[in-house]
């Protein structure tokens, strides 16, 4: 069969699993939506894009079933002032949510939605769309379509409290898709925080318009269900003098691919995109990031982190495009991998693409393993290897964890992975 | 307190012979002093004592008192009363220097059987050690060593030892890059820590840090041999005449 066949072949048997949700003033990026996947074919591993990471488990017509995790340990963010919207295998709880009002702030969700005019309308799958170019994400396409629930999040003002998504994963075979849309106008601030697996195989695009001078944080901890599969996107595009700050925790699943697509489009704009990751054997996990400077004096940070044991297999693309005319602009990227044994690997591409004449753009990318010196070190100081051990590894991913500008959720993240490294010392 | 017989060394990847019978030993509370020129094997003989991988002993022994050394690991050494000040503290990023402390008292009272210290307790007795020291609240903030100064880091050195109240201490040319205040300041806290229980091996290049830290015996290490040992006043004549008198001496 040729490779294109193959695609459409694939591409088929997951649409034919598939209906169109009624979605109202949604109907048409839906539809639209589903005329690029068929155009665009569902990604194979011949393509380039997914060359590190076999996309087949998440464009598959049934998703492969994943064991319950048996969290006994207290919900991340438990002790946060937070506005709380659960859904559960995709579905939305809404007595287990509290109630979706927060001052300054419109809180609904897209399975409910009116079928009127809606603000989320010049958002809903118009990110996205922009996101295909030059590279095609059909996933996020795909997402676009058939997505069945959501948050629709709306910031006219300084959100008080932060809003966590809780995403619960009860069923072994559920296979979901949820579509987030986040709008922040002028001046406006929030922190969103996403937690938890969502589902046995999870397909999620989140689209964000931060408008000029408006501030976005975001951390997300996925699942540490072990055999979950996740494919993410975020698009997000910023305005003059915009903050976008995002964070994502990885510990466990069989398969992730986040992707965070961003275009600087205001001037002065600032965006940082984090991740730390601790992957154990059966663990692939996947950060694609695409950012475009399309403006001037403006800052981009991509710190990637991932600590790799038992032949876990970590990949960074990462890549800063900047336009003609986005003049001093300032873009960082570095993306490193502690490899704790032999068998596993990092794959990076790091990658530049500059059409203006006054910028900085650095990249790095480095793998290693425990630095000997500072592990002889804490043990010449009485603390055992295992221990001083774990110690590097936090040291190690600090760096992307110090992302998080909030200290109290940066400290709740750093405890929750020294408590991780901890059980499993045993 | 310390004793080192017949030691030999080499390094573990190639056949480069370092400690060649090295014998030595520093009685309970007594300050020692290892002086000899560059390559001689001071800093090896410090680090195969705590423990560091990539040596290979090919002869000899050493005690910690009762304990053999040369058979277990850098934390069990290190349970066992010997601390080795770096000659270079390595930086810890995201690591605060306060977690790095409390785990390390913490994991030697465990490994003695005692009970470990409380975060009230150990904040209390951090804080006066650390005052002595000249050791601000931001210092043990601060990720371990990062961002501290030649000085800044020594004494952080030296508050480890503190804080883990060691028998054995041995100071790997502590005196390397620090001016003349900063070394005043650490041999103070070298000396607040003299005691009748606790012994001090110092290797140093320099007369000057002895004028601080008063030893009662001074050896001479060259080519992987002590080749003399004397008083205060050995350290004295190396300052003023070098080391070719002494090694044509005994050669």
């Amino acid at each position: 069969m040729s490779a294109v066949a193959e695609t459409m072949n694939v591409t088929d048997e997951r649409l034919a699993g598939l209906t169109l949700p009624a979605g109202g003033w949604s109907d048409v990026a839906r539809k639209d939506a589903l005329s690029r996947v068929q155009m665009m074919g569902l990604p194979s591993r011949r393509d380039e894009y997914w060359k590190y990471t076999r996309p087949d488990t998440l464009t598959q017509a049934v998703a492969v079933p994943a064991a319950l995790f048996h969290n006994d340990e207290a919900a991340l963010f438990d002790d946060v002032e937070r506005l709380k919207i659960v859904f559960v295998d995709g579905v939305f709880d809404a007595d287990a949510s509290d109630d979706l009002s927060l001052e300054g702030v419109s809180i609904e969700h897209l399975a409910t939605v009116d079928a009127d005019i809606h603000w989320a309308r010049d958002i809903y799958g118009v990110l996205e769309t922009n996101g295909q170019k030059p590279v095609e994400r059909p996933l996020a396409a795909l997402n676009t379509a058939f997505a069945t629930d959501g948050v629709l999040i709306h910031v006219t003002g300084a959100a008080s409290r932060p809003i966590n998504m809780i995403y619960l994963h009860n069923s072994e075979t559920s296979d979901v898709m949820l579509h987030n849309v986040i709008k922040l106008d002028a001046g406006a601030s929030l922190t969103v925080l996403e937690t938890g697996p969502a589902a046995a195989r999870l397909n999620m695009v989140t689209e964000v318009e931060v408008a000029d001078t408006a501030a976005f944080h975001h951390i997300r901890a996925q699942g540490r269900d072990h055999e979950r599969r996740a494919a993410t996107h975020i698009f997000a595009r910023l305005g003059t003098e915009s903050v976008f700050k995002s964070f994502t925790l990885t510990a466990n699943g069989v398969m992730t691919r986040n992707e965070c697509v961003l275009e600087l489009t205001g001037d002065d704009a600032k965006a940082t995109v984090g991740g730390a990751c601790v992957g154990d054997g059966d663990f692939h996990h996947d950060d694609t990031v695409f950012i475009t400077h399309d403006a001037e004096n403006c800052e981009s940070r991509q710190v990637f982190k991932k600590v790799l044991r038992n032949g876990a297999t970590g990949v960074f693309q990462g890549k800063i495009l900047v336009k003609a005319g986005a003049q001093k602009t300032d873009g960082y990227q570095i993306s490193q991998s502690l490899l704790l044994d032999g068998d596993s690997q990092f794959l990076a591409k790091p990658e530049l693409e500059i059409y203006a004449d006054d910028v900085i753009c650095s990249h790095g990318s480095t793998s290693g393993a425990i630095d000997e010196t500072a592990l002889f070190y804490l043990q010449s100081r009485g603390i055992s290897k295992p221990v001083a051990t774990d110690l590097l590894t936090l040291s190690f991913l600090a760096e992307a964890v110090d992302e998080i500008e909030d200290e109290t959720l940066r400290e709740q993240i750093n405890e929750r992975m020294a408590s991780w490294l901890e059980r499993r010392r045993g | 307190m310390l004793k080192i017989e017949n030691l030999h060394v080499k390094l573990e990847d190639e056949e480069k012979q370092i400690l060649k019978g090295v014998n030595l030993e520093v009685g309970a509370g007594q300050v020692h002093a290892i002086m000899g020129p560059n390559g001689s094997g001071k800093s090896t003989l410090s680090y195969v004592l705590s423990g560091r991988e990539g040596y290979e002993v090919t002869d000899g022994e050493a005690h910690l008192g009762d304990v053999d050394l040369l058979d277990i690991e850098p934390e069990e050494r290190a349970a066992a009363g010997l601390f080795l000040a770096f000659q270079y503290p390595v930086e810890i990023p995201g690591v605060g220097n306060m977690t790095f402390l409390r785990t390390a008292v913490n994991a030697q009272r465990k490994a003695r059987g005692e009970e470990e210290m409380s975060a009230a307790e150990f904040l209390k007795v951090v804080r006066a050690k650390a005052k002595t020291l000249k050791i601000d609240a931001d210092m043990l903030k601060r990720p371990v060593n990062v961002g501290f100064s030649g000085g800044e880091k020594k004494r952080n050195e030296i508050l480890q030892m503190a804080m883990l109240e060691p028998k054995m201490c041995i100071l790997d040319e502590t005196d390397s890059g620090l001016d003349v205040d900063a070394m005043k300041l650490v041999s103070e806290g070298v000396n607040a820590l003299r005691s009748e229980g606790r012994s001090f091996l110092v290797i140093t290049h320099y007369q000057r840090l002895l004028d601080h830290i008063k030893p009662d015996v001074v050896h001479i290490m060259a080519n992987g041999r002590i080749i003399k040992s004397g008083g205060p006043e050995l350290a004295l004549e190396v300052e003023q005449n070098g080391y070719a008198d002494i090694l044509a001496e005994v050669s």
